[in-house]
């Protein structure tokens, strides 16, 4: 599903981010991204979302060719992928249903269609009831679950987290874990970045470990 | 730490198996796509509207920037239009008068109009007897009553010759002129094109001017417009963020602005026609008092209806690219990072 190929990535400051990367992830796989800050995870997931090149290398996700897209085509390849992030990335200025339904309007739904499927994805991650609410008040466990909302609505086969549980409690960080894996449990791939290792631990999934932008680790938590 | 495993080997745990059935890339329809967009272009140009009516004064301060740089040319236009509209009753003066002598008689007169009508170049030529040119003279003058008070008729007869093409070059007016003037019942020949030549020139300067002048207050139009579509791209930045990485096109997140620039436009383009319609309302009354005066029918012409839709749509239009240069310069530096 994602397939790296000697992939590296310099930034134009000179700083080498990622140098030979090589790993591939199965459909319907849960990857976990680990090494400390400045490791390459950032990069790496960057380089899925098409939000930076690799300078040498490819990157394969569900079978194109990332280097073949042109910029027209990023957006459409990017409706493939969900993305959740650290900081949530929600919209103030409007309810956690238009935040939720933002990916399905741009991807030309229908109204009706819009509705039943934020509602749907609402349900899931238990926030049906808020949906009229500004995300502003929502707690951040729960802006955390309108992002996951957000990034599964359209039923992407690839799910990124950067750090998704970086500013909540353990038990809150369960909660969003037991997410991740119902919708992996329904087949969609997903890779999250957590330098969390209790979660790693507890998650018992194979991890990635990224130290100065090469992988020096492939497995269950060690 | 477990040593490093460059190879690409799953290991330890096996990954579950395969389920295509899961993630079903989402299709929709060709038709409801089209009902999306259409959809989305309506609420678009809805919601940027609505968001200027959320900032009254600061959208009325643009709109009103935008609707006297609209007017000032569209005022400079009126004008124009309207001396023209004076110019074309003189407009038929690009004929000869051909005075003729005191006291020659009708008959004669007559006469000579045949002759010269079979002229080739001379289209046609009409006589006025002295007569005739008094009644004239009374009904347009004004002066009915002194006319009236006078022993004699002081008017010669005219022949108004209108020449054809053939006469109407510089050489051929001037031969068509010398013959003219050696007929012995000939007193005088004024050619009267001279002044309405150079009526027309100003005219046609002052055309150049107004254009110019439009064509410089629509580059304020751009700018302003530009300038402030600019700072709401600013203010909307998180927002062109989120909706590119979950895939918006340039299309889409480009609309927003676009609908804005062009509502600036339109906006601006209708305050401008209100302005315009104040203002000749104040003006009509005085002029049509003063072309009284002159005992002119000459009223007032205002934009008519077709020119004020233009007027708003070139408005509209204005700031629609105002807008596509300000989102092309500053959308593109937005970039997920």
């Amino acid at each position: 599903m994602i397939r790296f190929d000697a992939v590296s990535k310099r930034y134009a400051s000179g700083h080498e981010a990622l140098t030979r990367v090589d790993f591939e992830v199965d459909r319907g796989e849960m990857v976990f991204l680990t090494g400390h800050s400045g490791a390459g995870k950032s990069t790496l997931m960057k380089l899925i979302m098409l939000m930076e090149r690799p300078t040498q290398g490819q990157v394969f996700v569900d079978g194109r060719n990332l280097n073949r897209l042109s910029s027209g085509q990023i957006p459409y390849y990017r409706r493939n992928v969900g993305v959740v992030f650290q900081n949530h990335q929600l919209l103030f200025d409007r309810s956690v249903f238009d935040n939720v339904a933002l990916p399905l309007q741009i991807a030309g739904n229908s109204p009706a269609e819009t509705g039943r499927r934020v509602r749907a994805a609402l349900d899931k991650v238990g926030l049906l009831d808020k949906e009229q609410h500004n995300p502003i008040m929502l707690s951040g466990g729960e802006q955390q679950r309108v992002g996951i909302a957000r990034a599964v609505v359209n039923k992407p086969s690839v799910l990124l987290a950067d750090e998704p549980t970086g500013n909540l409690d353990p038990e809150l960080s369960a909660e969003i874990m037991d997410l991740f894996r119902q919708f992996n449990e329904v087949g969609v791939t997903i890779m999250i970045a957590s330098h969390d290792v209790e979660l790693l631990k507890r998650m018992n999934k194979r991890v990635l470990g990224l130290s100065h932008g090469q992988i020096v680790h492939d497995g269950v938590v060690w | 730490m477990k040593p490093v495993r460059p190879n690409r080997n799953r290991n330890d745990q096996t990954p579950p198996p395969a389920r295509p059935q899961g993630a079903v890339q989402s299709k929709s329809r060709l038709g409801d796509r089209f009902d999306a967009w259409m959809g989305h272009h309506s609420t678009t140009a809805i919601d940027s509207l609505l968001r200027l009516l959320r900032t009254p004064l600061q959208s009325l301060m643009t709109w009103l920037v935008v609707a006297i740089a609209v007017a000032l040319p569209a005022v400079l236009y009126i004008a124009l239009a309207n001396i023209q509209n004076i110019g074309y009753s003189w407009q038929d003066s690009s004929q000869i008068s051909v005075f003729l002598n005191k006291k020659v008689p009708d008959n004669q007169a007559e006469a000579l109009r045949q002759r010269w009508a079979e002229r080739t170049d001379i289209a046609a030529i009409t006589y006025v007897s002295p007569a005739a040119a008094l009644e004239e003279f009374k009904t347009a003058s004004g002066l009915g009553q002194i006319v009236d008070s006078l022993d004699e008729n002081p008017l010669p007869g005219v022949l108004l010759v209108q020449p054809s093409l053939s006469g109407s070059t510089p050489a051929g007016l001037e031969a068509l002129e010398k013959v003219l003037r050696d007929e012995a019942l000939v007193a005088d020949v004024r050619i009267d094109m001279q002044w309405v030549k150079r009526l027309h020139q100003f005219m046609a300067v002052a055309q150049h001017v107004v254009t110019a002048l439009a064509a410089l207050l629509a580059l304020g139009v751009l700018l302003v417009v530009g300038n402030t579509i600019r700072l709401a791209i600013e203010n909307r930045r998180d927002e062109i963020l989120v909706v590119k990485l979950v895939g918006g096109t340039n299309a889409y997140v480009r609309r927003p602005f676009l609908y804005t620039g062009l509502w600036y436009g339109l906006g601006g383009g209708l305050i401008a026609l209100v302005l315009l319609t104040i203002g000749l309302y104040w003006l009509a009354g005085p002029v049509a008092q003063l072309a009284d005066l002159y005992q002119s029918s000459f009223r007032l012409q205002g934009l008519g209806f077709i020119h004020s839709l233009q007027l708003v749509l070139l408005a509209g239009v204005t700031g629609l690219l105002g807008a596509w240069i300000a989102v092309g310069r500053h959308l593109s530096q937005i970039e997920p990072q």
